[in-house]
């Protein structure tokens, strides 16, 4: 059954990756952990310098209800919390751990719990415990998606498979090699929500992983490979025809929507207490030497990361953490890898594009998946026309490029969008 | 605190998304070019080398006026991207192939300077440059742009004397100037007579003559994506079911293919920049022009109505694109429900 919603691009799939298993890069000597890795207020900060950690300690804790937890990657000491890049935010605090080259992990890792018998909120207390997030790229909380106010009815939990981004695999690889895991950790959700439904959503550039979730028996729902597909609300909307109101949640439709890689980590945080250290991650690009999917320790730096893949190609002009439609481009070659990182590109070429006039070719209308009018909107920003942005939709972007991917013009569309969001709300907050 | 540490590599920062798709403006303005070769080459044959002579100075014009003004603007000079090459060529399309010299070098030379440079270049113009520019000489030279039709050699007109010197719209507008009106009007429908004109063996523009090239240059635009279909679709079906309902004497296939109307649909209509970029509104234009035509054909004092028809709509196009905003996904009407 292939479903569908409006707008969207279709770019070079590019996933040179998708047949090279999950490789597990070893721990590296330091660690940079940012107190920020998720959407909401930063961890308080739980160790000082020359602390003793092991993996899995507890380094920062949750701060309010949007917030997660933060765990040491490595087993060390504690040098010092410090200011370093991050890959989103440009810098941040962050813990920095230097390894005793050991592999002590924290001593209430327990195996193996029978999952069957634990109550919703211990589940939910695990998975928040472990610092989970949304690894799908957003680094939402997990424990917070989880527990939504009790006049929202979950009826659909959908499991996103969907890794729609060109280039990434990560998640692809993750649904071959874990298949039984991701099922068992949505199950736990479905658990958790009371959901009535459980449906994996697969693209159609990966049947052989579509194959394996059909052949457990869940619902398996197969979508067109068309970017972006692993949208909430596009994904929504073409899985169960819902749409999520303007300034709603996936929970106003009663439905929720978690990564695959997300299922997966909560699992083995509510089977086996292991905090969120590590993810799977697609290293691609023409600038580094050997392309493979990672698991890699949260912290290590990216210097680290292109290290084990064999080094740079010649000298790179652009690494980018996330995938070529989304991801962020890095002004650092030691940012570390976080929660949400899915990604690492490292281009030799930067590609750039001289930006031309609009021409009003309406190819930013047709690509928009959220029925914006993003040559409109932009050109209210150039003014700096911020309201009239607004009543246009600004705030309904989200971001996905789909219409800056076709400008003829080469607009940077996403560019001017985001500077005319940060406006808006800084207006709205004076 | 630390300090931060610093980076060896040179990295190069921008905004997502960092890909882009190939089609950019000036490969667009190229492929809509070479979608016209074939009926200019078409003309040719049909009219003599002097169509090429008159497209040429068009082209050159145009061109060289954009460098002009951009120099004399102090701007960039961006005549590489094709699109003063692209306006030139629909402005010789649109003028009859007998006219002196110098008229598509002054037509050209409005068009890009009073219709496009003077409002800020590409992008910012409100009415397609080239129409702009037939609309000045209808206005300034209407004898020459209306009686230098020149005998189609690669074919004839089949049984209509004297129809050699006259476009088939204006037989049709004035059938008693050149002759018993209810033979020529009874031969304009004949099945022959259609044939003809779909294959482009009339008098006419140098353009709009051949109905079934201008038929293949515009289908290839629709099926890459260049053309929008709605404004086509919008515009010759509306105007059919009109030429259908009204009172006219000529067939609807004789309308269809007669004259501007698929040059215009296909090619002028659908300039990105004078249409409006809303889906509702492209539909809205589309058939603006083609109820514009007809009430020109059938009502109006030119046998044609298709520039006008263009030019008016894209006067309403900032105005259609207001009224006609997009719905924004999970948008809810005033009463809770999906629009």
């Amino acid at each position: 059954m292939l479903t569908r919603f409006a707008g969207g691009v279709h770019p070079p799939e590019d996933k040179n990756t998708e047949d090279r298993a999950i490789e597990v890069m070893p721990a590296p000597k330091k660690v940079y952990i940012p107190f920020s890795q998720h959407t909401g207020k930063p961890a308080k900060p739980l160790v000082q310098k020359d602390d003793e950690v092991k993996i899995g300690t507890r380094i920062g804790e949750l701060d309010g209800f949007i917030s997660a937890s933060v765990h040491a990657s490595i087993s060390g000491k504690v040098l010092g919390i410090v200011e370093h890049p991050h890959p989103i935010v440009g810098t941040s605090l962050a813990c920095v751990i230097e390894s005793n080259n050991s592999e002590d992990w924290i001593g209430d890792l327990q195996t193996d719990q029978d999952t069957d018998k634990l109550t919703r909120t211990q589940i939910l207390d695990a998975v928040k415990e472990a610092g989970i997030v949304g690894l799908g790229g957003a680094a939402f909380p997990t424990h917070v998606k989880l527990s939504p106010p009790k006049e929202k009815k979950i009826d659909t939990l959908i499991i996103n498979g969907c890794e729609c981004e060109p280039v990434l695999t990560a998640d692809h690889r993750l649904m071959l090699e874990y298949t039984a895991q991701i099922i068992e950790g949505a199950q736990l959700f479905q658990r958790v929500l009371d959901a009535r439904t459980l449906i994996f959503a697969i693209e159609d550039n990966k049947r052989d992983a579509g194959e394996l979730f059909r052949k457990t028996g869940v619902e398996v729902v197969q979508l067109k490979t068309k970017y972006p597909q692993g949208a909430e609300k596009q994904l929504i909307k073409a899985i169960l025809k819902r749409e999520v109101p303007r300034g709603g949640l996936p929970m106003d439709v009663g439905c929720v929507v978690h990564n695959v890689g997300t299922c997966y980590a909560a699992l083995l945080a509510v089977k086996f207490r292991k905090p969120l250290i590590d993810r799977v991650l697609t290293v691609a690009g023409d600038g580094v030497k050997r392309q493979k999917n990672i698991l890699v320790r949260v912290g290590t730096p990216v210097s680290d990361v292109i290290e084990y893949c064999g080094g740079y190609v010649g000298s790179p002009k652009r690494l980018i953490f996330g995938g070529p439609m989304m991801g962020i481009a890095q002004y650092a070659a030691n940012v570390p890898v976080i929660k949400g990182t899915s990604g690492i590109l490292v281009w030799q070429q930067a590609k750039m594009v001289e930006e031309g006039p609009c021409v009003r070719c309406a190819s930013c209308v047709d690509a928009c998946p959220m029925g914006l009018m993003p040559t409109e909107i932009c050109s209210h920003v150039r003014n700096k026309n911020f309201d009239m942005a607004k009543s246009y939709g600004v705030l309904d972007c989200i971001e996905c490029g789909c219409c800056a991917y076709v400008c003829p013009a080469c607009i940077p569309l996403v560019h001017y969008f985001k500077y005319g969001k940060s406006e808006v709300w800084r207006k709205s907050k004076q | 605190m630390e300090k931060i540490e610093t980076v060896s590599e040179m990295l190069i920062v921008s905004a997502s998304p960092h890909i882009r798709a190939t089609r950019k403006t000036s490969l667009a303005m190229r492929v809509v070019t070479i979608a016209l070769l074939p009926a200019l080459i078409f003309a040719t044959y049909l009219f003599g080398l002097r169509v090429l002579l008159i497209t040429i100075i068009s082209i050159l014009f145009a061109v060289g006026c954009e460098a002009l003004m951009q120099r004399m603007l102090g701007k960039k000079i961006t005549i590489a991207d094709g699109s003063a090459i692209l306006t030139g060529l629909l402005l010789a399309f649109n003028l009859p192939p007998g006219v002196p010299w110098w008229l598509p070098a002054v037509g050209s030379a409005f068009a890009i300077i009073f219709a496009k440079q003077l409002f800020g270049g590409l992008g910012y113009n409100f009415i397609n440059p080239a129409l702009a520019g037939r609309a000045f000489l209808m206005a300034s030279w209407p004898s020459l742009m209306t009686k230098e039709w020149l005998t189609p050699v690669g074919g004839t007109l089949s049984g209509i004397d004297g129809i050699t010197t006259a476009t088939p719209l204006s037989l049709l507008k004035n059938p008693a100037n050149y002759g018993n009106p209810e033979i020529i009007i009874r031969q304009l429908n004949d099945f022959d007579t259609i044939r003809d004109i779909f294959f482009g063996r009339i008098g006419g523009c140098i353009g709009e003559t051949s109905a079934l090239f201008l038929l293949i240059g515009g289908l290839f635009l629709i099926f890459l994506r260049i053309v929008d279909y709605r404004i086509v679709v919008g515009y010759l079906g509306s105007f059919v079911l009109l030429v259908w309902l009204l009172p006219t004497q000529g067939s609807v296939l004789f309308h269809l293919f007669a004259g501007g109307l698929l040059l215009g649909a296909f090619f002028m209509a659908t300039d990105w920049v004078t249409s409006p970029v809303t889906k509702k509104g492209r539909w809205i234009f589309g058939i603006g022009c083609g109820v514009i035509t007809v009430i020109i054909r059938i009502w109006g004092g030119y046998p044609e109505g298709v520039s006008y028809s263009i030019l008016l709509m894209n006067v309403f196009t900032p105005l259609i694109d207001r009224l006609t905003k997009e719905r924004v996904f999970g948008e809810l009407s005033k009463k809770g429900v999906k629009k």
